[in-house]
């Protein structure tokens, strides 16, 4: 078992969410956006500055500042 | 006549859709109260059918909860509380069919709203290169809705959408009391918690002996959502105390009952969505090669190759404005002044015809002529956010914009404000933290817009000498220009601390956005989304400013008797219809004009004043004069070119390039002969112009978008204030030097 969060995948890493941490409207907007249990997210890039990151998720590509990747805990694949 | 809402997630072709579906017939509604705009067009149902049909737009949006304004306008026109506009018969859903979980998100709510639902599984010829297969049969059994298969900009599936359309809204006129036939197989919402749906029940039958009927999604979006949340827009205002004290107690009580309020909702939303595709959808397990857009997206936000592009392709831009602009902003101008002539041809000189020339025709052809720029900006925005570039310009940029306390997503709005603050304050509603939103639209007004560029033109040609400094490598000209128009972009920079440490505190900017695939923008959309804005500017042109011209106008001619001025002008203009006119008896009927005018102008209740105004404007190095061209220049900052023109007896309309007015400038005196443009005056000017909000467009703009007077008025006060003390110390620290 390897639990870390999104943020600290590297390109190209991917895993799967175990659990959105938080209780507030940001975690129940990253999950809208499909960072729901069960999904698999793959780090694609990041911007030039090394932030925000750009993640593949649910067949789309979403951008997170790190901040909030921090609250999506994965299990890397 | 019907109504059919069209909503669903950005970026599935919703646009397209709806064009294909309206043939171009759209038209951009405001409604009162809203800050939101929607389109709303008509269709007809096929051919054959003569019925017709209202299609209203809705903002794309992930889901109903009203966080942002865009959300809270999707769901007050689907339960039918947008003023003016009735509930829909049928909504049609979109949904990308290449990312359906996450599209299906927004369709669970929407089918609790009861209505009618007809969905189109949107970008269907892209399944197979995806490597998923859907079964729409099986989807629409297990959705409990008809389901259609398009690709809206192929405008494939849209004769097969509209019949559709037809047989479900023939269905649910003819079940016209038995609503319950539209509820779908099975809701999210039934799968919620008990205790949340018991909650739900009390509150529903305490609003219903309020007497305030609320349909169950919208006390349930009042119980889920936090209360900066726009669902209590709906509440009439004598519950709203009541209401909130409540719905705090409920939550309480939810809390303790191990109700996880927000994300219980997601969660079931989810685990609907999950049934509902099971034995559905299929997707092909595939090596993950990178794909066109990922080759693209690798360069573009490359390290350093995407900055450097990102920068050539801004400064392309603004450059292209200027190079295509300058052809019809030369032909409109020629218009006015051809139509102005024709005008003072036919009339005699006297009230009327000055109120039409130098009232209208001066005062609406001035802004008229920025028409050009504002199409050509909105061309270039449409075609990067069609092609899926400006969110990446966003992504790129919002490292940087967070050490402001910003986000991307202000970024491009800031920018295209280089241009004109209207459409990037327009261009902010993207942003859904209300904090970022403000900050950017009151920052927005500081970037050097294209406005200020005639008085920069003016004050520097005529006062700052054209030698080189630097070694020879900079013209002094061209480095005054280049500061006054980093200035206000400097200035910004502290305001939008202060705003945001002591207007704005609390909550924190966040950037969760879709980076859109990279395509080829549809020129249709393109050119749709210029020409809905040049209709929006040249309804302001004919209406707002139209009226601020005339008042200015009226301020500048009464009162005073202009039969001398009328006399001497109609004297000119026949000796110039003579052929062999003597010069010199023009030349001295024309200097009697000027003489006239200017006394006119200084008898005027502009010109009144102008006195008051004097020892206000006196610190910064101004006379009455400059003062009371500052001040008609309220509605538009180029005005002042046209109004120290008139003021320094050369008539209106004089071109900020004429030797003849910096000729004028530079001969101006005070009473004791000293001259009264130095370069610390000049540059008192500018700086003044740099900061100041003298532009009623801008500030109407700001009105509409924030939906309230405060900030306009907020707004002017503190750009105004900035102008003064900036032009203040440029003064006094140039008058020492």
């Amino acid at each position: 078992m390897d639990n870390t969060t999104l943020n600290d995948l590297l390109e190209g890493q991917a895993g799967t969410i175990i659990d959105v941490q938080g209780n507030d409207s940001l975690s129940a907007r990253l999950m809208e956006m499909g960072l729901i249990p069960g999904e698999r997210v793959e780090m694609v890039g990041q911007a030039p500055m090394g932030d925000p990151v750009e993640y593949s998720v649910v067949g789309y590509r979403l951008s997170l500042r790190r901040v909030e990747a921090r609250r999506v805990w994965i299990q890397r694949v | 006549m019907a109504t059919v809402a069209l909503i669903g997630n950005p970026n599935t072709g919703k646009s397209s859709l709806f064009n294909a579906l309206c043939g171009g017939q759209a038209r951009v509604g405001n409604y009162p109260g809203v800050t939101v705009e929607h389109k709303t067009g008509r269709m007809r149902l096929g051919s054959t059918s003569h019925k017709s049909i209202e299609l209203v737009d809705l903002p794309g949006t992930y889901s109903l909860s009203a966080r942002s304004a865009d959300e809270a306008v999707s769901v007050e026109v689907l339960s039918g509380e947008m003023p003016g506009l009735a509930r829909p018969d049928a909504v049609i859903v979109i949904l990308d069919a290449t990312n359906l979980e996450r599209n299906l998100y927004l369709l669970s709510q929407v089918l609790e709203l009861g209505l009618p639902t007809l969905v189109a599984l949107n970008m269907w010829d892209r399944l197979e290169s995806e490597g998923i297969a859907i079964d729409p049969k099986s989807l629409s059994h297990s959705l409990g809705v008809p389901v259609v298969c398009t690709s809206a900009s192929k405008r494939m599936g849209v004769a097969d959408l509209q019949s559709a359309l037809g047989e479900l809204l023939e269905s649910a006129e003819s079940s016209q009391s038995a609503r319950e036939q539209h509820q779908p197989a099975s809701l999210a919402s039934t799968s919620f918690p008990e205790p949340f749906r018991r909650c739900v029940d009390e509150l529903a039958l305490w609003f219903d002996s309020q007497g305030c009927r609320l349909p169950r999604f919208q006390i349930e979006r009042l119980l889920i959502d936090d209360s900066q949340a726009h669902s209590y827009r709906v509440i009439p205002k004598v519950l709203t105390s009541e209401v909130t004290e409540r719905i705090s107690q409920a939550r309480e009580q939810l809390a303790s009952e191990g109700v996880a309020i927000p994300l219980f909702e997601t969660r079931a939303r989810y685990a609907w969505i999950k049934q509902r595709v099971a034995g559905v959808i299929e997707r092909k397990p595939r090596e993950r090669r990178a794909s066109l857009s990922d080759q693209i997206d690798r360069w573009l936000t490359h390290r350093w190759f995407g900055l450097l592009f990102f920068v050539v392709l801004m400064f392309l831009i603004f450059q292209s404005i200027t190079w295509f602009a300058s052809w019809p902003m030369d032909g409109i101008e020629f218009a006015t002044q051809w139509i102005g002539q024709r005008i003072e041809s036919m009339m005699a000189p006297g009230p009327l015809r000055s109120l039409l020339v130098d009232g209208i025709i001066a005062g609406v052809g001035s802004v008229l002529v920025f028409l050009p720029q504002i199409a050509i900006l909105f061309f270039f925005i449409a075609i990067l956010e069609d092609s899926g570039y400006m969110s990446r310009a966003a992504f790129m940029m919002d490292k940087f914009m967070s050490i402001l306390g910003m986000s991307g997503k202000s970024f491009l709005p800031l920018m295209s404000s280089f241009a004109c603050a209207i459409p990037g304050i327009m261009a902010t509603r993207t942003i859904e933290n209300r904090r970022d939103r403000m900050v950017t639209i009151l920052i927005a007004p500081l970037m050097s817009c294209s406005a200020r560029w005639p008085v920069y033109v003016l004050m520097v040609s005529a006062f700052v000498p054209n030698r080189s400094v630097m070694g020879g490598w900079i013209g002094a000209q061209g480095a005054v220009l280049f500061a006054m128009m980093a200035l206000g972009a400097l200035v910004s920079i502290p305001v939008a601390w202060l705003l945001q440490r002591f207007v704005f505190p609390g909550e924190p900017s966040t950037f969760i956005m879709e980076l859109s695939s990279y395509k080829w923008p549809s020129l249709r959309v393109v050119l749709m989304r210029v020409w809905e804005r040049v209709l929006a500017f040249l309804a302001r042109a004919g209406s707002l400013i139209l009226v601020t011209s005339v008042l200015i106008w009226a301020a500048a001619y009464f009162p005073g008797d202009h039969g001398p001025l009328d006399i001497a002008t109609a004297k000119l203009e026949a000796e110039q219809a003579i052929p062999d006119a003597d010069p010199e008896k023009q030349q001295a009927l024309e200097t009697q004009i000027n003489q006239l005018k200017s006394e006119m102008i200084s008898q005027s209740y502009l010109g009144t004043a102008g006195d008051w105004i004097e020892p206000i404007v006196r610190p910064l190095g101004w006379d009455g004069k400059i003062g009371v061209a500052v001040l008609a220049s309220f509605p538009a900052r180029e005005v002042i070119v046209a109004t120290l023109g008139t003021i320094y007896s050369l008539g209106a309309g004089q071109d900020e390039n004429s030797q003849g007015l910096a000729a004028q400038l530079r001969s101006a005196t005070w009473p004791d002969g000293r001259p009264v443009y130095t370069l610390a005056t000049a540059c008192s000017i500018m700086v003044f112009f740099a900061l100041c909000a003298q532009c009623v467009s801008t500030l109407v703009t700001i009105r509409r978008e924030t939906n309230s007077w405060r900030w306009p008025i907020f707004s002017f006060v503190y750009m105004t204030a900035l102008a003064y003390a900036g032009a203040w110390i440029v003064f006094n620290l140039m008058s020492f030097w």
